[in-house]
This record gives C-alpha cells, structure tokens and sequence, in this order.
C-alpha cells in the first residue's frame, strides 16, 4: 500500500467515505419513509384501514406466509415471469436475427412491428382470455406480447446500427454471413442484448402482473386485485411491497450476468 | 519487363440510385508488377475507393475485365480506420482472417506471431485494442491484413485518421514492412507528399466520372525511406506536377 502516495490515499478515502455516506443515508431515507408512516399510523393522523402501517404489512406477510400460501403466489408470480422473460429474450433475438439475416423480411414487417409496438397490449387483455383461456398461458402470452416485442426492435436496431467497418473488413475476407453474424454480429451488441434483457424483465414482470389482475385465481397480481376487492388494503400494500423486493433483486440478477459477461 | 501481377482492363463502375445513375469510374487501365507500390490520387469523390473495393472483391464491377497472372490471388484490404475489434486481443484480432477463411493452423499462427514480433507488437498480443495508441492499432490493422498472406495490398487511405507525427511515423514503418514482407500494394491517398514519398508509380485520377490523367514513375536520387525520400530533390518537382493535376479549387 505504501507505493500510493499521500494524496492517492486522500483520494481513495475520500471515495470510500462518499461511499458509506451514501449507503447509510439510503438505509436512513428507507427508515425515515417506514418511521413517519408507522408514527402516523399509532397516532391515528392516516387511516390504517386505507393505508394501512409498516407493522401491519408484516403481520400480514406473516399471516400469509402461515395461512394462505403466500410462498405459492410469490411462486406463481416468478414463475410466470421467468418463463415469458426467456421465451421473450430468446425469440426475440432469434427473429431479430432472421430479420437482420433477411432485410427483405425487415422491409416487409417494419410497419407491422411498428404498429404492435405502438399499440398498447392491455386492451388485447380480454381477447387473450377468450383465445388462450383464463390461465397461467393467458397470462405468459400477455406478459410475451408486452417484452418480444420491444426486444425485437431493440436488438435489431443494435443488429444494423453495428459499426459498418466491422462488416466490410469482414467481407474484405470474403466472410460468409452467419460468420459476419457470429464473429461481428453477436459479440459487438452484448451490451445491447443485456440492456434489452433488463428492459425484458421488467416489461415480462409488468405483463404478468396485467395478467394476473385480469384473470387469474393465484398470484401477487391475484392478491392485489383479491385485495381491492375484499377492502383488505393490508392484503393489498403487502403484495406492493413483496412485488417491489422480487423486482429488485431480479433486476439484481440481471446485473450480475453484465459484470460476468463485460468482464 | 516482367509479367503483371495482375491487369485491369477499361474498368466501369456505374452507380445506381433512385435519383438516377452516376459514372463513378469511367475508364481505368491499368498493369500492376510484382512488389509495385502504387499510389492512386484524385479529387475527392473521384471514384478512388471504388476501384478498391472492386478489387477487393467489395463490390461487383460494370464493365471491363480484372486479369490475373496467378490462380486464387489474395487480396488483402487495409480501411481507413483501423476496426480493431475491441473484444479480441491483438492476437485474435491478426488472427480473424485466418479464422474466417478456415486457414487458421498451428503454422499460420506461428507466422502471425512472428509478424507481431518482428513489428514490435509481441508484448501487446494479449492486451486489447483499447490499450494501444491509434498509430499502434492502424500498425496491428496491417499485421491482420497480412496474416491472411496476400499477394495484393490494398490500401484505402490508411494513415488519414491519424495525427500528422504519427502519420509520417507510421508510413514509414508501412512501407518498410510492406518491402520486407515483398508485397505488393495499391494505396490511395489525398495527400501529394505522402504519395511521392511512398510510391514506385502515382496514377492521377480526374474528376468523376474519373479517368487516368496522368501516370508518373516516381524516380529519385537516393531514394531510401519515406521520410528520407521527401528531402530528395525531385520531390518538389513531382509534388508540383501532380498538385497542377489535380487542379484544386475551393
């Protein structure tokens, strides 16, 4: 350590002190937020029935984990999420692939693309039902309407924005294209590709959940919706929450994968 | 005389759009010897790059005929920009043209690492591009370009992206290991002096739709390096004709 000098040593501990300040004030801001609402709660200044208290949030997990298998619609819910965050992230990018291949079909398919993107999927929601059923498959194809399709324009705009020079030195070496694809293609837009996942799953989770309040009998998106229902807004704030810490941590996942793969 | 390498005969290229047609390259003859090192210069937008591209098997010529003395003759294309990929190290990166025409052996890496360190790049083979200074990346450029052992060449205007120091440092380099390596090499460039002091011939192109002006075989007294061949005494006057050639207004 010796070999820094006095004033890299400065610097470094200035860093490290920003660092903890930072991480301390978020946990105190979290605190503060939880305190004033759970103070306001006791003394009767908000109306628990409607907006319910910290305490009560985790009596009523606690509830739920003992009685209504609270694991089982968290269960549900990833489930859900997960597989239409896959289906979403793997045939996006092979249609966006086969649209890079064949720019013929990208010319044919742009308006359409266009036009599904732009179009907003909830209100096919009810004809999803009436296709696929009220079930876990009407509400995995809800939450794929939501991601593929924003991943296909996303990794297809990376596809042809790639560097034209890459593409002409390769075709200086007489390249076939699926060598353009697997040498240039691929390798130049990881971080499209991965920008395009963390996008996919939070689009997957915002579908599921659509999904869930518009048809589904398990589910954090179920208990949200049960909860409206029944006035029980514990039931519903919890589920909030419980949501809040799943999107979280896959966010967290997600980037974990970039640090590996950008190393 | 020797026998060419390769002859160009009345080479077209037409370029088409839906506002029209445009000549881009009316008319270009050309023989090319063994270890030539000939320079193109022109107008810009004269067409220069096309007829690169065309030998580089780029793009598909309009008209006239491309002979070879040699059967499967190499080409090997060296761009503006160095295009390093910059997630391959410098070896992978020499190695990439190799790998794409299924030629990548034991031997040939062997050759490739040679090169790298006969050109003072040994150390860096696996650092990546990023590490290197720009004059650096357009020398391992060259190094890939020649991994793929070509009998030709072909280089669009390689030192433009660099500053003028590296510039002048880096040509000569190119063309001590373009001599050494026994090459032979089409350039293009839009800067005179940097023609006169490289070539062995400076094909002036006119205007688009462009034809061959002038051809001058470039005759020193004491021609050695680049940087050496612009103190010679007949520089000036070749710099003076071709920059007459060009007839450059603004």
């Amino acid at each position: 350590m010796s070999i820094y000098s006095q004033e890299h040593k400065e610097f470094l501990k200035k860093r490290r002190r920003r660092k903890i300040v930072v991480g301390v004030s978020q946990i105190f801001v979290l605190l503060f937020f939880l305190g004033i609402w759970e103070l306001a709660a006791r003394c009767g200044w908000i109306n628990t029935f409607l907006s319910s208290s910290p305490s009560e949030v985790i009596k009523t997990s606690l509830t739920l984990l003992g009685q209504n298998n609270l694991l089982k619609h968290i269960y549900v819910t990833l489930y859900e999420t997960v597989v239409s965050f896959l289906i979403a992230s793997f045939v996006g990018l092979l249609i966006a692939s086969l649209l890079w291949r064949f720019s013929l079909l990208a010319s044919i398919f742009d308006p359409y693309l266009t036009v599904l993107n732009s179009l907003p999927k909830v209100a096919l929601g009810p004809l999803i039902i009436i296709w696929v059923g009220a079930n876990t498959n009407s509400i995995i194809f809800m939450a794929l309407m939501i991601s593929l399709i924003i991943s296909i324009i996303n990794i297809y705009n990376g596809f042809i924005s790639t560097d034209k020079n890459y593409i002409t030195l390769m075709e200086s070496f007489h390249a076939k294209k699926f060598q353009i694809y697997k040498d240039v293609i691929l390798p130049g837009n990881i971080t499209t590709i991965i920008n395009c996942l963390k996008i996919n799953i939070s689009m997957s989770l915002i579908g599921v959940i659509m999904g869930e309040l518009l048809v589904s009998k398990e589910g954090l998106g179920y208990l949200i919706m049960y909860g409206s229902q029944v006035f029980n807004i514990n039931l519903v704030i919890t589920s909030v929450v419980i949501l809040a810490i799943i999107s979280y941590v896959m966010y967290f996942v997600i980037n974990l994968l970039e640090q590996k793969t950008t190393k | 005389m020797k026998k060419p390498l390769l002859k160009i005969k009345h080479l077209k290229k037409i370029y088409h759009d839906l506002e029209g047609e445009t000549d881009a390259v009316k008319d270009f003859t050309l023989d090319i010897y063994d270890q030539e090192f000939i320079v193109i210069v022109g107008p810009s937008g004269c067409g220069k790059s096309t007829i690169l591209s065309i030998l580089a098997g780029l793009e598909e010529k309009s008209e006239g005929k491309i002979e070879v003395e040699k059967e499967n003759l190499i080409t090997g294309y060296m761009l503006q920009k160095d295009s390093l990929f910059p997630w391959l190290t410098i070896l992978d990166n020499c190695l990439l043209g190799l790998k794409v025409q299924k030629k990548l052996t034991e031997e040939s890496k062997k050759r490739v690492i040679r090169l790298l360190n006969t050109y003072g790049l040994g150390e860096f083979q696996d650092k990546y591009p990023d590490s290197l200074s720009g004059g650096m990346r357009q020398r391992v450029a060259l190094i890939r370009t020649l991994a793929i052992d070509p009998d030709i060449l072909l280089l669009d205007e390689p030192f433009s992206a660099l500053d003028y120091q590296t510039r002048l440092a880096l040509s000569d380099d190119v063309f001590r290991i373009i001599k050494q390596e026994g090459k032979t090499a089409i350039m293009i460039s839009h800067d005179i002096g940097e023609s006169v002091s490289l070539a062995d011939r400076i094909i002036v192109l006119t205007k688009r739709p462009s034809v061959i002006k002038n051809i001058y075989t470039i005759d020193l007294t004491g021609k050695s390096s680049p940087i050496e061949n612009r103190k010679c005494k007949e520089f000036s006057t070749y710099y003076d004709q071709i920059w007459r050639d060009l007839d450059v207004h603004i």
